[in-house]
């Protein structure tokens, strides 16, 4: 029977880490426990969460900095900051409702623990870059912190990039501090209708490298997308997809220049601020995959942008697959049967030639004990990626299993 | 400043080694011969000097890899250079270390403009990279003063940054993949072409990590590209609080500026005495404020900008109307650190960041700070991001005064920590700011860092005697301390 417990202080998670390391009992770190279907399956005795630790510490909008609890839900963060017409650049992915949670219920310390950024991330970067500094518990159960309040800080290792994507197998977060921008004034988004993969990505990748300064590419394809579309966008036709944001003059002038170089070669709409917003926040929390077909594997595959559809081209023949591509084509989100091995021979054949990486989020339990859901390593990296877990937690107590089985 | 006693064993089988290193990379790669070690005795940090024992130059990732696996056997240390342009004493050699020079490392190996990524050696500058790529209108965005000379492999070693980071980030920001070779000789790739590579983020850990965890041996670029339009605004404050007030405005009102400098008086007469940038001169700061995108965006930022200074109380403002007054606005600001040369015999150049709202203080305790130690002091400010770069200037001549200057600089990096900033912005911890880690970082903080550092290379073979003040055996380090007795199940909620 699983304990769960749920700290109210830092000395308290501290007593909690102690006591697993004194026991080498394992535990599983979560924040609100929205992802626990993420990551390889796992037997642990206890969980602890770091729900209770919550709370913006400090906000200063005219310095773009924000600290709070690990706890804090990802949502109260939102809102603090909009209300001062700032955001979170890298634009925060929601994955909760993949795994049946409900919407904005994530942390942001799992946010962090699991690097998940959104369409901005090819021009605003990840939540890796927006990581200023954070405190945490180590394996070892002793606090320790790194970064600090500044953007430019080179002193010390960049221990909030480790942090960042280590799933809570290295340290258990307990306050972080991020970077914070302004909104832009507005945003909108061009469609170009009817476009096949290849030239969707080939346009999307011309673009991406324009002096246009767009800030989402995406598309969707016309079949085998998932149903979902948002207002605006029609089904059943593929969906060339560029957001633009800034000031109104800024982005009325650049969607006039695109207009002009590229509307031409498919029919041209502009999606209003209203649909647009909702068009990328789909985009960003996974919208079509949302509803969990029974029995599916998603993955979620990263790799250079413009051999996107060749990748995907190639993983169809070889199975059933539904699709869709954001991040000019360095993203897929691609869903499968998980009959036999979930399709993972399969795409990462597709991957082995380009570069990149295949990331299982969601499968049944059994697939996801059988297959890597990360990348497996090549030995050098995966020795070292043994020692480096050491070094923060010995006793492996920390979500061993996790990420790699022995790490 | 102390470093690591020599050890006189590997002193002893010199020639044995250099025999073995010869082996590797053939004999003109190999330096030992006295005044051409000489050659190699400092980086940009010249008040620090040591001739290494030997100077490796190797060619290939192979090369590298059968050194470091020579050198982890005998016992040897290693210490990494790209051009020697740091300034924190980074690439400051060992008086019985092999100092591998990645000089030979400087093809450009792939431009990738459909992916937007260009695939370099580490001895590339930062510049030939942007040379390389502007014609088909693409730049590599961090611009570090030194860029003519300094290498991307140095560059990752110390996260340089530039004037532009604000809006463009540094290095870590600006690169998708390494190859680095670990000091057992083990080559290890991370990342790639692609966003993201999961896994530990250990290319964001060694983007900084001063040449102590790994050689890098290859990186992958973000190229961008060039803004259609640059222009830049400069304008002239009375007081310091003023400058700092139209800074934060800026910020804000939403507004993020390609480059946001500032200069203090001092700086601002010793630059303009230089190279006649037209800089006001009866004005207590001066800033640089520069906005790019299209011509459109641009030229309504600059508005917004003129309109804040002018609130803020700017008692000048002139904006740049042609690419030639941009650049000259520039001239005398990227040409501040030899325009200061030019003012006293030495000077010497800190890097603390702050948070931007206290720079008014920390320029009155500076200025209070100079009158105490008698030692002029000028300011160019990366206003955008916090980072300062007190210049103080000194004459080495003078007996006591570096060490004056040295003291001087020390209260300053101290008051930067105090404020709730950093020791260093851009120019890493090195020699020179080692022995200050402490006041930043308490014991466990700088154990955890060093555990990882034993992940990498656990007999700190690798630039020992840099970054961390005390060094501690991996044994001990890792040695897991249980506190027995803890209650089972501690009192706190369950749910």
């Amino acid at each position: 029977m699983e304990t769960a417990l749920r700290p109210e202080s830092e000395a308290q998670l501290r007593a909690v880490l102690a006591w697993a390391l004194a026991e080498s009992t394992p535990l599983e770190v979560a924040g609100r426990g929205t992802k626990r279907g993420l990551g390889r399956p796992g037997q642990y005795a206890h969980r602890v969460d770091t729900a209770a630790l919550a709370g913006i510490m400090l906000y200063e909008p005219e310095e773009l900095v924000l600290e709070a609890k690990a706890g804090t839900p990802l949502a109260a963060i939102e809102d603090a900051v909009a209300a001062k017409s700032q955001m979170l650049a890298f634009e925060p992915a929601d994955w909760g409702r993949l795994y049946g949670a409900a919407a904005g219920a994530a942390t942001i310390g799992g946010v962090i623990a699991c690097n998940l950024s959104g369409p901005r991330r090819p021009t605003a970067g990840a939540a890796r870059d927006h990581l200023l500094g954070f405190a945490a518990i180590s394996g070892r159960a002793e606090a320790f912190k790194a970064g600090g309040r500044v953007v430019k800080n080179v002193t010390g290792y960049d221990l909030c990039k480790l942090l960042t994507g280590s799933h809570g197998t290295l340290a258990v977060l307990t306050s972080v501090t991020l970077k914070v921008l302004p909104t832009p004034e507005t945003g909108a988004t061009l469609v170009l209708d009817g476009l096949d993969d290849a030239a969707a990505i080939a346009l999307l990748a011309e673009i991406a490298g324009a002096a246009i300064d767009g800030s989402g590419f995406a598309y969707l394809p016309a079949a085998r997308g998932g149903a979902w579309r948002p207002p605006g966008l029609a089904p059943g036709v593929g969906a060339a997809l560029i957001r633009l944001e800034g000031t109104r003059a800024s982005v009325a002038e650049r969607a006039k220049r695109l207009t002009a170089t590229i509307g031409a070669r498919a029919p041209l709409r502009t999606l209003d601020r209203d649909n647009s917003l909702a068009l990328w926040r789909g985009i960003r929390d996974v919208e079509p995959f949302v509803a969990a077909a029974p029995d599916a594997a998603l993955w979620r595959l990263s790799l250079p942008p413009d051999r996107g559809a060749a990748v995907v081209a190639a993983i169809a023949v070889q199975r059933p697959i539904e699709y869709f591509y954001d991040w000019a084509g360095g993203l897929v989100w691609l869903q499968t049967s998980a009959a036999t091995d979930g399709g993972a021979a399969a795409i990462r054949a597709a991957l082995a030639d380009v570069g990149g990486h295949a990331t299982l989020v969601r499968a049944p339990d059994a697939l996801r004990g059988a297959v890597a859901v990360f990348e497996p390593q090549a030995p050098a990296l995966a020795r070292l990626t043994r020692r480096v877990k050491d070094s923060f937690d010995p006793r492996a107590v920390l979500n061993p299993g996790r990420m790699y089985a022995g790490v | 400043m102390k470093m690591p006693a020599l050890d006189q064993a590997v002193l002893d089988r010199r020639a044995e080694l250099a025999s073995a290193l010869r082996a590797i990379v053939g004999n003109a790669a190999v330096i030992d011969r006295p005044e051409a070690l000489r050659v190699y005795e400092s980086d940009g940090l010249t008040a620090y000097r040591q001739v290494p024992m030997l100077v490796a130059l190797p060619a290939t990732t192979a090369e590298v890899s059968a050194i470091l696996a020579l050198c982890s056997g005998r016992g040897v240390k290693v210490v990494p250079r790209g051009a020697g342009t740091s300034l924190s004493g980074g690439a400051l050699p060992l008086g019985d270390g092999l100092l591998l020079g990645l000089a030979k490392f400087n093809r450009i190996l792939d431009i990738d403009y459909a992916n937007r990524c260009a695939v370099v050696q580490p001895g590339v500058t930062n510049l030939a990279i942007t040379r390389a790529v502007e014609d088909a209108g693409f730049y590599y965005a961090p611009d570090p003063s030194s860029q003519i000379a300094c290498t991307i492999g140095g560059n990752v070693a110390e996260n340089s940054g530039g004037v532009h980071c604000l809006k463009y980030g540094v290095t870590t920001n600006n690169i998708l993949g390494l190859e680095i070779v670990l000091m057992n000789g083990e080559m290890v790739r991370l990342g790639g072409k692609h966003w993201d590579a999961e896994g530990y983020d250990l290319m964001g850990v060694m983007a900084g990590s001063e040449g102590l965890l790994g050689v890098v041996t290859e990186v992958t670029v973000r190229l961008l590209r060039k803004p259609e339009t640059a222009r830049a605004l400069l304008i002239g404050f009375p007081s310091a609080e003023a400058g700092g007030a139209c800074v934060a405005e800026v910020i804000a009102r939403g507004i993020i500026p390609a480059g946001m400098e500032m200069m203090d008086r001092p700086a601002i007469h010793a630059a303009e005495e230089f190279c006649g940038s037209g800089y006001p001169l009866d004005v207590e700061a001066l800033l640089i404020v520069e906005l790019d995108g299209n011509a459109v965006e641009v030229d309504e930022a600059i508005e917004r900008v003129r309109a804040i200074a002018q609130e803020t109380g700017a008692v000048s403002i002139r904006a740049s109307a042609s690419e030639a007054e941009r650049l000259a606005f520039w001239a005398g600001r990227k040409a501040a650190f030899p325009a200061v040369g030019r003012i006293s015999p030495d000077y010497y150049c800190m890097d603390g960041t702050i948070p931007r709202k206290r720079l008014p203080e920390v320029l009155r305790r500076m200025t209070e700070m100079s009158a105490r130690h008698g030692l002029r002091l000028a300011n160019v400010f990366h206003a955008g991001d916090g980072n300062l770069h007190p210049l103080i200037l000194y004459d080495a001549n003078t007996a006591g005064e570096l060490e004056t200057a040295e003291k001087f600089g020390a209260e300053i990096l101290t008051l930067c920590v105090e404020v709730g900033g950093v020791l260093t912005g851009e120019h890493g911890v090195g020699v020179e700011k080692r022995d200050l880690m402490g006041t930043m970082f308490t014991e466990a903080d700088l154990a955890q860092q060093q555990r990882l550092k034993c992940a990498f290379d656990p007999d700190g073979r690798l630039n020992p005697g840099k970054v961390f003040p005390v060094l501690h055996r991996c044994a001990e380090l890792g040695r897991v301390h249980v506190h027995r007795g803890h209650v089972r199940f501690p009192d706190l909620p369950r749910f």
